[in-house]
């Protein structure tokens, strides 16, 4: 199950890395005369043809959306060509569209990959971010005590009665609503990082307190480490396991929270795709029925969150699913 | 007892007084205010009557000091967006929300607690199915699930796809209402009840798989008490513990969900409300809504502390202590 959790993640990295060498189109290339088109399918033998090859769909009613493949035409597949892995002539306007296509008729799948990006560098940086931020306060206002220590858990506490997802929507939105892609990676990540810390910051303060009256702890001090040795080289390393624990739970929860304020309209614009940008087509319920492949970033999702949890079952945790 | 009560009583009122509060000065430090919504061939007159109509024209603090003498009154201001008093509008989307909230909370309880219950006592095939179908849902968050229910009701049209009565039956007699609510019920219930039971079993699997081996449960079965009476009378209790003690988290989950699951399916609660507020910077309307959240968090946690006490006789010790 450990095995499993832990490709099913690497999958997902390498796909979101490799975006650029695996996607088969440009993501924001758009194909005017395909949109909603279901994913082509690949042939791999017919009339004894031995190379894999797809028929193009040709529109016949734009207003139902409806396709019909070219069997006539027969598109063969070119293989590591223009520093691509595969790829089909879309200039002949015959892309190769494993996942179908969007709104706009950009091709879904290459969407998804390089939508991996943005969501997996938001949430991780602001995992990082949090496990820092938490580490250091928490083991401070542990080590130490006194008022810092009163404050930091009254806070904490209070941060974290409040539903996350409601502080981030609030937070977000209090922000002017149209600001450019970069602007809003690096507020997510802000937001994400206040949102996380307290969890973490709670955690290690617990664990310093327990730590700091141990044996290797008072030897340490006894030897004439100041303060911040005995906390950095000797406390901190103490919850590294809590540490690593805490962060890999953070980062599916983080995942989820750009997903759904990019899904309402508070998060990435929509020209910038991430998985929750995406997911802005499956909210238009009259076409969903016929475009399930617009749901295709929440199954990212859910491989993320599976591979977690899978993980936390592997190691004897409960997987928990209580924050958005 | 009282003394717990009361120590809780003034959290709730202490919560609800920041989160409204900070909601209202968030909303009103914000770019942007509700003259926006005027469009922009409105005349300077007509934005600063809106202006001074709300108050706008006073500084936030003076607004806010303004605010609280009023809401202390029970005037919570008038609604710019929807141009009528914010308490009578709140309420309503509360009400939803708590319908919704309410009901789910039920249904995970019933589902995660009972299968919990099964797969931690029993070993087989069955059991296995049923904990690698918890460790699926554990992992749909509620906006995969409302996003997946709404495909397939849009596929199937067994059920209605979103909202909460159909246009048809939003002026008919009050039990053809009910019925149509019900029928636009199950779908964000089942979305947002999923996961929620997926984890309240994965727990209660655990703590019963330890809580049978328990000494006292063996010694319950060697005096001859049958095996069924042996789990859920001895073993149960004692199991359930860990249950109570993350319902009060699982109430903030439960508001963190249904804004999502409301937003999808197109319920009419306080979630959906929060944002058409925070967006048209309906600053009065912003802070109802937090007040009421926070009213909904305060109830919970509550709750989940009683429940605990009544779980674990060493809390309830604490609490009379």
């Amino acid at each position: 199950m450990r095995g499993a959790a832990w490709s099913l993640l690497v999958v997902i990295a390498l796909a979101a890395v490799g975006a650029p060498w695996l996607a088969p189109n440009s993501p924001n290339r758009r194909f005017d005369d395909l949109l909603y088109a279901p994913p082509t399918r690949v042939h791999l033998l017919q009339d004894g043809v031995n190379a894999p090859f797809i028929h193009p769909w040709r529109v016949l009613s734009r207003l139902e959306r409806r396709f019909e493949a070219e069997s006539s035409r027969r598109v063969t597949l070119r293989w590591f060509t223009s520093g691509v892995l595969v790829t089909a002539d879309a200039d002949a306007g015959a892309p190769l569209l494993l996942l179908g296509a969007d709104a706009y008729g950009r091709d879904t799948f290459s969407r998804l990959l390089y939508g991996a990006r943005p969501t997996l560098a938001v949430s991780l940086v602001s995992a990082l971010l949090a496990t820092l931020v938490g580490a250091l306060v928490g083991g401070v206002a542990g080590y130490f005590g006194g008022w810092f220590d009163s404050v930091l858990s009254r806070v904490s506490e209070f941060v974290l009665v409040l539903p996350a997802i409601y502080v981030a929507l609030v937070l977000r939105a209090v922000l002017p609503l149209v600001l450019p892609p970069s602007i809003v990676f690096m507020l997510l990540i802000a937001i994400f990082t206040l949102l996380g810390w307290p969890i973490v910051a709670r955690g290690v303060r617990a664990i310093v307190i327990v730590e700091r009256e141990r044996e290797y702890a008072v030897a340490a001090r006894a030897a004439g480490a100041g303060d911040s040795r005995v906390l950095l080289r000797h406390l901190l390393p103490a919850s590294g396991g809590f540490l690593k624990t805490q962060a890999s739970l953070l980062v599916p929860a983080f995942i989820l929270a750009e997903a759904t304020l990019s899904y309402v309209g508070l998060g990435f614009p929509n020209t910038v795709p991430t998985w929750g940008t995406m997911l802005q087509d499956a909210s238009n319920v009259a076409l969903l029925g016929d475009a399930p492949w617009s749901l295709a970033p929440a199954a990212g999702i859910f491989a993320v969150v599976l591979g977690v949890n899978l993980l936390a079952q592997s190691e004897g945790r409960v997987p928990v699913q209580l924050e958005p | 007892m009282a003394r717990f009560l009361a120590r809780r009583l003034l959290f709730a009122i202490v919560l609800i007084a920041i989160t409204s509060s900070s909601a209202l000065l968030l909303a009103r430090l914000a770019p942007g205010d509700v003259t926006s919504q005027l469009g922009p061939f409105a005349s300077s007159e007509e934005v600063q009557n809106t202006r001074a109509r709300f108050n706008l024209d006073r500084n936030p603090v003076a607004q806010w000091w303004l605010w609280v003498g009023q809401a202390l009154r029970f005037d919570f201001g008038d609604s710019f967006l929807y141009n009528r008093p914010v308490a009578p509008l709140v309420a309503r989307a509360a009400a939803n929300t708590a319908l919704l909230g309410i009901l789910s909370l039920v249904t995970a309880t019933f589902v995660g607690l009972s299968l919990g219950v099964f797969t931690g006592a029993r070993s087989g095939v069955l059991p296995m199915l049923v904990r690698g179908a918890s460790l699926v849902c554990v992992s749909l968050p509620p906006l995969i699930t409302s996003l997946a229910f709404v495909f397939l009701a849009a596929r199937t049209g067994w059920l209605p796809a979103g909202g909460m009565v159909s246009a048809t039956a939003s002026d008919a007699r009050w039990s053809a209402w009910i019925v149509d609510v019900l029928w636009h019920l199950p779908l964000p219930v089942l979305a947002l009840s999923l996961p929620m039971a997926a984890t309240f079993e994965r727990l209660q699997s655990q703590s019963m798989s330890e809580a049978v081996h328990q000494p006292f449960v063996m010694a319950a079965i060697a005096r001859g008490v049958p095996a069924r009476r042996a789990l859920l009378r001895h073993a149960w209790p004692s199991s359930v513990r860990p249950i109570c003690a993350v319902y009060g988290l699982a109430i903030g989950a439960l508001l963190s969900g249904s804004f999502i699951v409301e937003f999808v399916t197109a319920w009419p609660g306080l979630g959906r409300l929060t944002f058409e507020a925070l967006r048209a910077r309906d600053i009065y309307l912003v802070a109802a809504c937090a007040a009421t959240g926070a009213a909904f968090l305060a109830l919970g946690t509550m709750a989940g502390d009683l429940l605990l006490a009544a779980a674990d006789p060493r809390v309830r010790q604490e609490h009379a202590g």
